[in-house]
């Protein structure tokens, strides 16, 4: 496992325009060896877990802060396990209030990160999954 | 500026302090190697005048008023007149927003600010299916006139002036926006606002375009050509470097990217056939209150010194209104931090003192829950009080631009303007900012620096405050806004009643006078306007120009 190098899609859904985060963690994914494939702005569900499949990736991130994560997120994990991609690890990110993680997860999401977490937090939760060495830093 | 026998005299004695503190480094070295800015200004010890030897004062300062209007616009600044306080807000439905509005000029604001949710920016009526989940959330929902009559009811339009943060279907907004005044009875002429309308840098980081560049340039350069006929006292484009910073830029990069999106809005209106004193004094500009307090007084101070000598120089501009640079702040929403939110409040305040010591004409001080929600209605009175204690208690206000003459302040003004020149350059070099944003230069720039501030921040060369330093453990959240679930669904009835009750004859035969029109060369403005009392909606009316402009998709870059 740890000799494959892991593939992740950072996916923009909704439609803010924010996507500093996305392409920070895309970087700093990239700089710890992993394959990253990022989508761009405005993308439903529908276009992420087609991206997913195609691209054959282990790792969705979503990255929203238009506050609309509760009706855009569980939708890609639905899809992906109707489309036989239910082992594709799902993760998120954005402006989502505490109180709302515990539905995101019971929803099928593997973890969310909220404001404030270090870049590096999210490269070593993703290493460890994969069993990935943790060698380089970001 | 200074006796040349004074200087030589302190340049000696400069030396032996130099000598002594050699020695103090010897025993105490400092917290640092090195003091460098963002902008990757090396900032020095001590400025003394020695930094400042051949300044030429009337040349780079001047006075109030006067060209090159680095020390303020207005001859009197504060004194005459506070800045506008200006709270940015909207959710919900219109009726929501309507009720906010109306709390924050009780309260003492003195200007509105819309924010309108993703649907309406992007030019979606609120039941397409693009629209799922957004309509409402980080602004009010806009589908047609019967929502601007709503949000601006008893509002007097001719007594407040509005500034909407709208780009791609900014022409939509203000059409609306003209028609509720004559459906008020005001006449245009008394109308005061902004449009932000600044679609350059919506590509490049705020992301809400719709159509292709140059196709958008012609919806901006119309306004233009509109407003300076029919609405003289409105600010017809906001050229935002807000966003670019949010995105992650520097300070120089903010101001040079802006500036240069500036310059290809007054080119593109030049080349319309548009006197450059016929609409310049219409510009406005939008940036950012930083964390490094003095680099974002220096930069507000640099940026209107090279606007002026942009407009004087290189586009010929005679009436001194054309050349200065009037902006509105907002402080940094990216400095907000989730954690031990409180301490936003403190942020703010210095930010917003920033700006106000960098001579801004108008003012947002965000809230300190930003980093989790909307502002709730007790954050955001917060926020607007803290910019009263600045205006009416602090005695900042007093003298005009009073950290002028400041040595440190002073040089580095002067670096960042070197900085800001060379990236001009680079960019007219390249074609100018269109060409620069086609490119993706502009949009990497950003990238590059965001990285970067990100890896300062997780070795903590960078301290953030109860982030990755003075870290405690959590307090219990604060209560939030939550936008009404319902209100999509609202929102959504509203939109079926006004496409129930309208006259449809008359939405087809407006719209198709805007294809046709958008097909030709004349000023889209007015059958803009005639679609819009026709009650045609938001994705109606965009969803003509989309069939005939195309729609913009980015390249992604990494």
């Amino acid at each position: 496992m740890s000799s494959k190098t892991v593939r992740v899609l950072i996916g923009k859904v909704g439609l803010d325009g924010h996507d500093r985060g996305a392409k920070v963690i895309a970087r700093a994914l990239r700089d710890a060896g992993m394959e990253v494939i990022y989508t761009g702005l405005r993308q439903t569900p529908e276009k992420i877990v087609e991206a997913a499949m195609q691209e054959d990736v282990q790792v969705v991130g979503i990255s929203i802060l238009s506050g609309a994560h509760m009706q855009l997120i569980p939708p890609v994990v639905e899809l992906l396990r109707e489309n036989e991609a239910g082992d594709i690890l799902v993760i998120a990110g954005g402006v989502i209030p505490d109180e709302e993680i515990p539905y995101l997860k019971e929803a099928g999401v593997a973890e969310v990160f909220t404001p404030g977490t270090p870049v590096s937090e999210i490269v070593s939760f993703i290493k460890n999954r994969f069993g990935m060495e943790e060698n380089s830093q970001v | 500026m200074f006796d040349p026998q004074k200087l030589s005299r302190l340049k000696e004695e400069k030396k032996e302090w130099d000598k002594k503190v050699q020695k103090t480094l010897e025993k105490r070295p400092e917290r640092k190697d090195d003091f460098t800015l963002d902008t990757g200004i090396e900032v020095e010890r001590l400025y003394t005048p020695l930094d400042l030897e051949n300044w030429d004062y009337l040349k780079k300062l001047g006075f109030p008023g006067e060209y090159p209007f680095t020390r303020g616009i207005q001859p009197t600044m504060y004194r005459g007149r506070l800045w506008t306080m200006r709270q940015y807000a909207g959710f919900g439905a219109a009726e929501e927003t309507n009720q906010r509005f109306r709390y924050l000029l009780e309260q003492g604001q003195t200007g509105l600010s819309a924010a309108f949710d993703l649907p309406t920016q992007i030019g979606y009526d609120s039941d397409h299916p693009m629209a799922r989940g957004e309509v409402g959330k980080v602004g009010v929902a806009v589908d047609s006139l019967k929502d601007m009559e709503i949000l601006m009811d008893q509002i007097p339009l001719d007594k407040v002036s509005t500034s909407m943060t709208i780009n791609a279907p900014a022409a939509i907004l203000l059409a609306m926006y003209l028609a509720v005044a004559e459906k008020q009875g005001i006449p245009w002429s008394k109308l005061n606002g902004t449009i932000q309308n600044d679609i350059l840098k919506e590509y490049v980081a705020r992301g809400t375009y719709i159509y292709p560049p140059r196709e958008s340039m012609r919806l901006v350069v119309d306004t233009f050509a509109f407003a300076r006929e029919n609405i003289p006292q409105w600010n017809t484009i906001s050229i935002s470097g807000y966003h670019i910073r949010e995105a992650g830029s520097t300070a120089a990069q903010e101001i040079a990217f802006t500036l240069a999106n500036g310059v290809a809005y007054v080119q593109a209106a030049l080349d319309a056939g548009l006197k450059v004193d016929e609409f310049a004094p219409r510009l406005s500009f939008f940036f950012n209150a930083h964390v490094n307090f003095l680099e974002e007084i220096a930069k507000f101070r640099a940026a209107r010194r090279i606007w002026a000598r942009i407009m004087k120089e290189r586009f010929g501009a005679e009436n001194p209104r054309s050349m200065m640079l009037r902006f509105h702040t907002q402080t940094a929403g990216c400095s907000l931090t989730a954690q031990q939110p409180e301490v936003n409040v403190v942020r703010v305040a210095f930010q917003a003192l920033s700006a106000v010591l960098g001579g801004t004409q108008s003012l947002h001080t965000n809230s300190r829950d930003e980093a989790l929600a909307l502002p709730s209605e007790e954050a955001a009175l917060l926020a607007l009080r803290t910019q009263q204690v600045i205006g009416y208690e602090t005695g900042v206000t007093d003298a005009v631009d009073p950290l002028g003459g400041s040595y440190y302040l002073e040089e580095l003004t002067d670096r960042l303007e070197e900085q800001i020149e060379e990236y001009l350059e680079r960019i007219d070099n390249m074609g100018g900012a269109i060409a620069a944003i086609e490119k993706g230069y502009v949009q990497k720039q950003i990238q590059e620096s965001a990285y970067r501030y990100q890896k300062d921040i997780e070795r903590e060369e960078k301290i953030v405050v109860g982030v990755n330093r003075f870290v405690s453990e959590e307090e219990p959240p604060m209560d939030l806004l939550k936008v009404d679930p319902s209100v999509a669904e609202r929102q959504v009835e509203r939109l079926k009643e006004t496409r129930h009750n309208r006259e449809q004859r008359k939405v087809s035969e407006t719209l198709q006078n805007l294809r046709s029109a958008a097909r030709g060369e004349d000023n889209l403005i007015p059958p803009i306007l005639e679609a819009v009392k026709a009650y045609a909606t938001m994705g109606e009316i965009c969803g003509v120009l989309r069939e005939v402009f195309g729609e913009y998709h980015s390249d992604v870059l990494l």
